[in-house]
């Protein structure tokens, strides 16, 4: 199994109170709730976090792309995946991923995306996302289109990578008379590409195609919900004829490893809590614009509303297995279990959720690393 | 005369109106919400005309066409059907979103025209004002913007919502969406072209419009400026359900 370093560089000092006081931390939380000094401490110590994960032995350090909010500090996930290209030497750099339909030009993505490949030696895995829901009322980019607008920016981004160039791109929403990147891509035909998402039929089809065959990555759900994606994903493979590989899944989740279960339990509590009900938490309006999903989709969603948007405590999320956590043993044997269920190739664990501190997230990556990493890393 | 059901294909989208009454034909092009029942409005105006309510193409019964992608395929489809169902002389009334689309058509060929009014109509921006966030609002906050009456209010805030109009609510919000997200509740290049409209045009607006405030009016005015401006007192976006009276009195003086 792969294991992956994933942060998502959360605004850590955020006044709890003014987050659960505004119902969201997202779109409409004020900007004079960040600091400036505050923010380059967090910065930095993060950038350590991801570096520091290569030490220990993580095979990939990933970080996202959002915007506006206090969930996540990488509006710009270029720029924290190009400060890791220089300052480690083997670890790969995963970003999961760029939210291709919010940028006006996807070819500044093929084109960013190739120089971080070129400068890290072939050590960069591309995300492409479409953006949550959030970021089209930040963006003003219309919800409608964003399907579209994912697909013809991926079609655009990849034949820039791989045929040779100039050649013209005529599309309905993208139009370039010279498609002609430099750098070209490191890696041969271009580097990886994963799907992170929170779960949808379309997006299973279209990673899993043949001519596609990404590797899908289930983000942040209960274990139940992880266990009937990643399945629809192997069976829509079948489907296609061909059997799916492990490499072509993955599982995203908070892990917290401690010395005993009560103390990893004890330690984790708040900050895990602080992640799930005020870092997360947004209306359904904000959280799913007209056209994000399927309009069933979206009803499902409307259905299940008390559960979705409610708070969840730490003891919840640990029997919904939204969470992992407990001693170095509990946590290897969870996933040991998981693994065997669902066969994922890829773990990507948040070692760092919410308002978790630099210690705790060190002593945290630290046990992982020591005692459930070796286990993982074997199956 | 009670209101009948018509569907008519047109352009590969069928369409969705209701007709009642005789006379000149008078088009209302309903809002972002639709007009999903026959309301005291639609049944005073088809005393004195032929009266025909369609749902907008991608709104109520209406088809969500494929070729539905931004407000100018609206008002070339409206203008079509026009010429398909052979009306002169209509007196076009446009609410809202619809009138924005009244405007669209007007300002491409007022051939067909007899005069235009405007309710509270979005297409347009008014420096220093903000329009209500329609997709951010709960939708309680919506219903409680829509009326100055609370009582209206309360009234909408109590309808039961069936599943069908949910079903209904999701595909009109999609549509508004697909035509009005960005740029937000206007087109950029309409009001340039707006000195195009040559047959006579009222502008309606609640005073106490809480979805798109009365500023947007008065730069409407400002930019036709043969319109006449009528506001109205006690009155939230909905003048023709909140003011009937007083709507239907204007727009008989206006389509005489």
């Amino acid at each position: 199994m792969q294991l992956v370093l994933f942060h998502l560089m959360p605004y850590a000092d955020l006044d709890l109170a003014e987050g659960r006081k505004n119902g969201t931390v997202w779109v409409t939380l004020p900007n004079r709730n960040f600091d400036p000094q505050k923010g380059h401490k967090l910065y930095n110590r993060y950038l350590d976090e991801l570096e520091y994960g290569e030490e220990l032995g993580f095979d990939v350090l990933a970080v996202n792309e959002h915007h506006q909010t206090a969930y996540g500090l990488m509006p710009s996930p270029i720029v924290t995946a190009s400060a890791l290209a220089r300052r480690t030497k083997k670890a790969k750099i995963a970003i999961l991923g760029s939210a291709l339909p919010l940028r006006s030009h996807p070819l500044m993505v093929a084109e960013e995306h190739a120089m971080i490949d070129v400068i890290s030696g072939g050590r960069l895995i591309s995300g492409f996302v479409r953006g949550i829901g959030a970021e089209y009322h930040t963006f003003g980019v219309n919800p409608t289109f964003s399907h579209d607008r994912f697909h013809e920016a991926h079609d655009l981004i990849v034949r820039a990578w791989t045929e040779p160039g100039p050649f013209a791109f005529h599309g309905h929403h993208y139009n370039v008379q010279y498609v002609n990147v430099w750098p070209r891509p490191y890696q041969k035909p271009h580097p990886p590409i994963w799907i992170p998402s929170q779960g949808s039929k379309e997006t299973i089809d279209w990673a899993s195609h043949p001519d596609r065959r990404y590797t899908y990555l289930q983000t942040f759900s209960p274990v139940k919900v992880v266990q009937r994606y990643l399945k629809s994903y192997r069976d829509t493979c079948a489907a296609y004829g061909y059997q799916a590989e492990d490499r072509q899944l993955g599982w995203a989740v908070p892990v917290y490893v401690g010395e005993t279960d009560a103390s990893a339990r004890a330690e984790a509590k708040q900050h895990f809590e602080a992640f799930r009900n005020v870092f997360v938490k947004m209306p359904l309006e904000m959280l799913l614009p007209p056209g994000y999903t399927s309009r069933e989709s979206l009803k499902n969603v409307m259905k299940a509303k008390a559960q979705m948007f409610g708070d969840v405590t730490i003891e919840q999320a640990l029997e919904l297995g939204l969470f992992v956590c407990g001693s170095a043993e509990t946590v290897t044997k969870a996933f040991e279990g998981y693994w065997g269920e669902m066969r994922f190739g890829n773990l990507l664990v948040m070692c760092q959720f919410g308002t978790l501190p630099a210690d705790l997230t060190r002593a945290n990556m630290e046990r992982f690393a020591r005692g459930v990493m070796p286990r993982l890393k074997a199956l | 005369m009670p209101f009948t059901d018509h569907f008519i294909e047109l352009g590969g989208c069928k369409l969705h109106l209701r007709r009642s009454g005789s006379g000149r034909p008078l088009v209302f092009l309903p809002g972002a919400s639709g007009e999903p029942v026959v309301l005291p409005f639609m049944e005073k105006l088809a005393t004195r005309f032929d009266v025909l309510v369609p749902d907008n193409p991608g709104y109520g019964q209406s088809d969500e066409p494929e070729w539905l992608e931004n407000i100018h395929d609206v008002a070339y489809f409206y203008l079509d059907l026009f010429a398909h169902l052979k009306l002169r002389e209509v007196v076009l009334v446009g609410a809202s979103m619809g009138g924005w689309m009244a405007m669209e058509i007007a300002v491409r060929n007022t051939s067909r025209l007899h005069c235009l009014m405007l309710v509270a109509p979005a297409g347009i921006r008014a420096p220093g004002v903000e329009p209500a966030d329609i997709f951010l609002l709960p939708p309680e906050d919506m219903a409680r913007r829509l009326f100055h009456d609370p009582k209206l209010v309360e009234q909408r805030l109590a309808m039961p919502m069936s599943p069908e109009a949910i079903d209904l609510a999701l595909k009109n919000r999609h549509t508004t969406a697909r035509l009005a997200w960005e740029p937000r509740l206007h087109d950029p290049y309409l009001a340039k072209w707006l000195h195009r409209i040559d047959v006579p045009v009222s502008i309606v607006w609640g005073a106490q419009d809480r979805i798109l405030p009365v500023g947007i009016g008065h730069e409407l005015k400002r930019l036709l400026p043969r319109a006449e401006l009528h506001l109205i007192e006690a009155c939230g976006h909905r003048p023709q359900e909140e003011k009937a009276a007083e709507f239907c009195e204007l727009v008989f003086r206006l389509g005489r």
